[in-house]
Formats: C-alpha cells, structure tokens, sequence
C-alpha cells in the first residue's frame, strides 16, 4: 500500500503538485494518464525519492519513506523508464542482476533468477548478448525483468512502451499485465495513452495541473468522467452516439416465427431441429401473439390440436425505436432469456437477448467492432 | 656507421633508458592524477564553464617556462623533470575524464539511481566503463606529448634524448640531432600503438559493437 499525504512539489514558483493525497492498494495495477506537464511522472518519481516533495508525506505500508535510505528504498522498488536505459557495458544477464547484486545475492541465486526470468519471457538464448544486439521490444523487455529481478513487491514504470512500435507495445503490454497478476505486484504505470491505461489498470489515476481529476476503476471511469479532460481523452469510447442507443440496433432478426394455428407436434419439432426452448407465435395477419414453450407442449400438448391455447402472453415486448437501456436492464434484472421488438404495426421486428447487451458493451469500450 | 655506434651507442642506449623512463613514470603519475581530479570535477558538472576553460588555459603554458620556474625552485634534480612533465601529462586525461563522464546518457544514471546504486557503485559500475574510451584516448594524447615534452629535460642538463638534439643544433650536426629525434618518434609510436591496444580491452563489448554500426 502506498499512501501519499498532503504531499506538494515546486519548481520554483511553479506548482508541479499540488496538495495529493490519495491511497495505491497492494497488488493492483495503477495507471496515471493526463496530459504533458501534469505532474504524473514527478509523482511516480516521489515514490522511489528520485524527486523530494517539499511538503507532504509518502508512506510504503504505512512507513515514511523518508525513513528509509534512499539507496536502500529504490533497490526495494522496481523501476522501468522510457529510454530503457539497459547499461550497454553489461550483457543482458549482468543488466538483470544488476539490483540483485547490489543486494549480494549469491551467484547461484542470480543465475537462478537469470534463467527463470528470461526462460518466462523467451528469450533464454539471448543471456549473454549485449543490449546493442537486441531489437527495441527485447531490450525493454529485459528493462522489465532487470525491475522485476529482486521481487520488488512495487514496480514503477514511466511510459515504458512510449518508445515502441504499436505491435511490439500490445504483446509487452499483455505480458507485464500477466506477469502482474502472476506474481502479485503492486505496478505503477505512467502513461499519456488512455487506450493503454483501460486496458491495463485496475485503477486510473487522471491528473491535472499537479492534482487528481479522477481516480476510479476504468469501468468507472468511461461511465461518468468526471470532467470534459477526461471525456476528451477516452474519447471514442464513451456511448454518446445516438443512434446506438435504440433496440433495432442490437436486436436479433433471424427469429423462428410459427402461425398459431399449427399444430403441436410440428412446433416440437421446429424447436428440436433448431435448438431452441420457445418460438415467436404469429396470427395470420403476422402480428405477434404470443411465445410457445417446451415446457407448456409437454404438460399439456396431449390435450390440444392446434398450439394456440397453449399461446402465453407473458414476455415483456418493446417497440422500434425504444431505448435499448430498459430492454437491458429488464434482462439482467429479471434473468428473462429475451425480449421481443415489435414494429408500429405489432409484426416482430426481431429479440433482444442478452448477447446483444454483451455486443453493446463492448461497442462502447472499443468503438465499432463490425 | 660502426665509428658512430662505437662514439655514441652507449649514450644512446642510455638516453633511450633514461627517456622511456621519464615518460613511463610522468605519465603514470599524470594519468592517476589526471583521472582523480577528472573524476572529482565530474562531481560538480554545474562549474563546468569554468573548468574547462581553466584547464585549456593551463595547457597552453610553454613547457619550457614552466620548466624553467621549477628548476629555479626545485634545483636541478629528476624530480623538476618529473613534476614538471606529470602536470603536463595530467591535462589531456583530466578533460577526457571530465568529459567522457557527463557525456554519458542520462538516461543509463537515471537507470542506475532507479536502481538502487550508491553515487559511488554508479561511478565504477556506469560512468567509468561507459566514459573509458574516452579516457584511454586522453592517456594517449598524454603519453604522446610527454615523448616529446621529456626533450626538454636535457635543457637543466638532465639526460635523455634531448642530449642529442641540444648538442646538435649547439654544434650543426645533423647527424646528432637524428640521433636524438629518430628514437624519440619511434618511442611516441610505440607507446601510442601500446595504448591503442589497451584501448581495445577497455572498451567494454558492448560499446565496442554500438561504435562498429
């Protein structure tokens, strides 16, 4: 757990941070975005003291981290930067020891922790390369591992895919978020890309002008930004385009439709063929009438001819042009299986089912996905 | 030829001697000199404005002036020359220390400060290694300079190869001053080529590729 109180920082008359307090818990994954200058990676600077604050406290587990040897703190805090910084003198297997040696780990161990990592990563055969021989994408990779190497319970890394290609970014970002969840880490991750950020955090933390704007889980977060910065920057994927909000949009059309004046054995027999529990009865002008089910044929399917005194009246319909957000909601809250679209003229446009709640969330998370 | 190595062989062979080790020596002392101060005003890279002209200031005094003031203090004893030429040789390694180590990335001491390592594990394990080439190449100037600055020794009368060169220019006698200055170039190339090779093993491997690409 990191705890930031009161803390500030200036730059001469220039407030960097401004009066943060706010709580990291242990073992989640923390992403900070904002815009340039917004004082995100100063803050990240604050936790391993590579940057004082003025005024304020930090504490790690509820001690000051002005009460531990700056030296000794950062060597108990990963740290991962942009500019990957592996030491081009060292090969890649001396870079990812380079904190367990300082902390006089014996040899073995080091070799030990060497293996394990890069064998988990891949690269087992690149150990005694230099970083100069290494492309981008492995060379940060191992900036990754070199953090990781003394099992740091708390990683800080600042932009450290700003610099790569999109490709080599996303299998890195995947990696880091499995590596995380694996070993338990409490990871803070500097960023300006929001797409990066929702995709990996737990918790965002949108600063502004040296002061939190929003701290919330990305859920949270592309529900109700919480100003017109933050909207900005999830951009996209927030659901304000009003033509994706209506049932037509999300409806399923490819429904079974039966006359209500067929028999019961040929129902029984469309279900069976298809997979299905229900169908959607029509009188002969096509309007909707009703559902038929399963259940409702085999208690008293003996009884009749046709199926239309076994015809229910009970699921929920909605017309063309409805909202979609009640069909939903109606969904979720009852544990009805579907609801039906009707047109103008009471002819079945299609079903909302629950399938098309999923789609639509996914919409409004990555944008149009057809 | 034979009349000329039966005159002068045992001089030179002396010359030679006492030469090589004034070099040796001055330029030891230099280059452990040089680095140290190198190292220490590396410390304080906020002065480096005025460092650097100070220290290109000092190495344009003539030798033989500063020499000459020495001798007047120190008497005509080795240890002038010595001095003399380890504070010459010290300047050409305390500007390459001084500037091989605030050439290194900042980003390699922001990597090793996130690390966890003490100013001091910084230095040796980073900014050394990384700023090493560049302080082999302040050796070589060192040790090539001091070949020729030791001609001046012969001036307060203290031997080495200046013997030569001195007396035949005293005497217009060509084959006195080849004498000298023949074995003094071979000697400047010799020991450059020595530190040439000393360069190749202080380059670190990986540095070594990063140049080749």
């Amino acid at each position: 757990m990191i705890q930031f109180e009161h803390v500030c920082k200036r730059y001469g008359k220039v407030e960097i941070l401004r009066d943060l307090s706010f709580t990291i818990p242990a073992g989640k994954f923390i992403c900070m975005v904002g815009p340039s200058g917004c004082g995100k990676t100063t803050t990240l600077k604050t936790i391993n003291r590579l940057i004082s604050p003025e005024e304020g406290t930090i504490s790690i587990d509820g001690k000051n981290i002005k009460d531990t040897d700056k030296v000794t703190l950062r060597r108990h805090i990963g740290y991962v930067i942009q500019q990957i910084g592996l030491f081009p003198n060292m090969t890649v297997a001396e870079n990812i020891c380079v904190v367990p040696k300082l902390l006089k780990y014996p040899k073995a161990q080091c070799d030990q922790i060497v293996k394990d990592y890069l064998e988990m990563v891949g690269m087992s055969q690149h150990a005694n390369k230099f970083p100069s021989e290494l492309s981008g994408g492995q060379q940060q990779r191992i900036g990754v591992l070199r953090a990781l190497a003394a099992s740091p319970p708390i990683v800080l890394m600042d932009e450290p895919f700003g610099a790569l290609d999109p490709m080599t970014r996303e299998i890195l970002q995947d990696e880091v978020k499995n590596l995380q969840q694996e070993l338990n880490k409490t990871i803070v991750f500097v960023t300006h890309d929001m797409d990066e950020a929702l995709k990996l955090a737990d918790i965002i933390i949108f600063m502004d002008k040296g002061q939190i704007v929003q701290m919330d889980s990305p859920e949270e977060m592309l529900k109700n930004p919480a100003n017109d910065l933050v909207r900005s920057f999830l951009g996209k994927r927030l659901a304000d385009s009003p033509a994706a909000t209506t049932v037509e949009s999300f409806m399923r059309t490819n429904v079974y439709r039966v006359s209500k004046t067929r028999g019961v054995h040929e129902c029984t027999e469309r279900m069976a063929r298809n997979s299905i529990d229900t169908l959607l009865v029509i009188d002969e002008h096509k309007k909707y009438v009703g559902t038929i089910s399963i259940g409702d044929i085999r208690r008293w399917g003996r009884d009749v001819e046709t199926i239309e005194p076994l015809v229910r009246q009970t699921e929920r319909t909605t017309r063309v042009g409805d909202e979609a957000k009640d069909s939903f909601d109606y969904l979720l809250d009852s544990g009805s299986n579907y609801v039906v679209v009707l047109n103008e003229d009471d002819t079945i446009a299609g079903i909302v089912t629950k399938t098309s709640v999923a789609r639509s969330v996914a919409e409004n998370l990555w944008g149009d996905i057809k | 030829m034979t009349e000329l190595i039966d005159t002068y062989g045992m001089m030179l062979v002396r010359a030679i001697g006492v030469h090589t080790t004034y070099v040796l020596v001055s330029v030891t002392i230099g280059f452990c000199l040089g680095l140290m101060f190198g190292i220490l005003l590396s410390r304080v890279p906020q002065w480096t404005p005025v460092i650097l002209p100070i220290i290109s200031i000092f190495q344009t005094i003539p030798g033989l002036v500063f020499i000459g003031v020495l001798f007047l203090w120190l008497g005509m004893a080795p240890l002038t020359v010595i001095i003399a030429l380890s504070i010459y040789a010290m300047f050409p390694v305390i500007k390459n220390t001084y500037t091989g180590i605030l050439g290194v990335a900042p980003r390699y001491l922001e990597a090793a400060k996130g690390c966890g390592m003490s100013p001091m594990q910084t230095l040796l394990k980073v900014e050394l290694p990384l700023a090493m080439p560049m302080i082999i190449a302040g050796l070589r100037m060192s040790a090539t300079y001091t070949v020729s600055w030791t001609v001046l020794a012969s001036m307060i009368g203290l031997g080495g190869l200046g013997d030569f060169i001195y007396q035949g220019t005293a005497s217009n006698n060509n084959t006195l001053i080849l004498l000298g200055a023949i074995p003094a170039s071979i000697l400047a190339v010799l020991i450059g080529t020595a530190i040439d090779m000393l360069q190749k093993k202080a380059t670190p491997r990986g540095l070594q590729k990063e140049a080749g690409k």
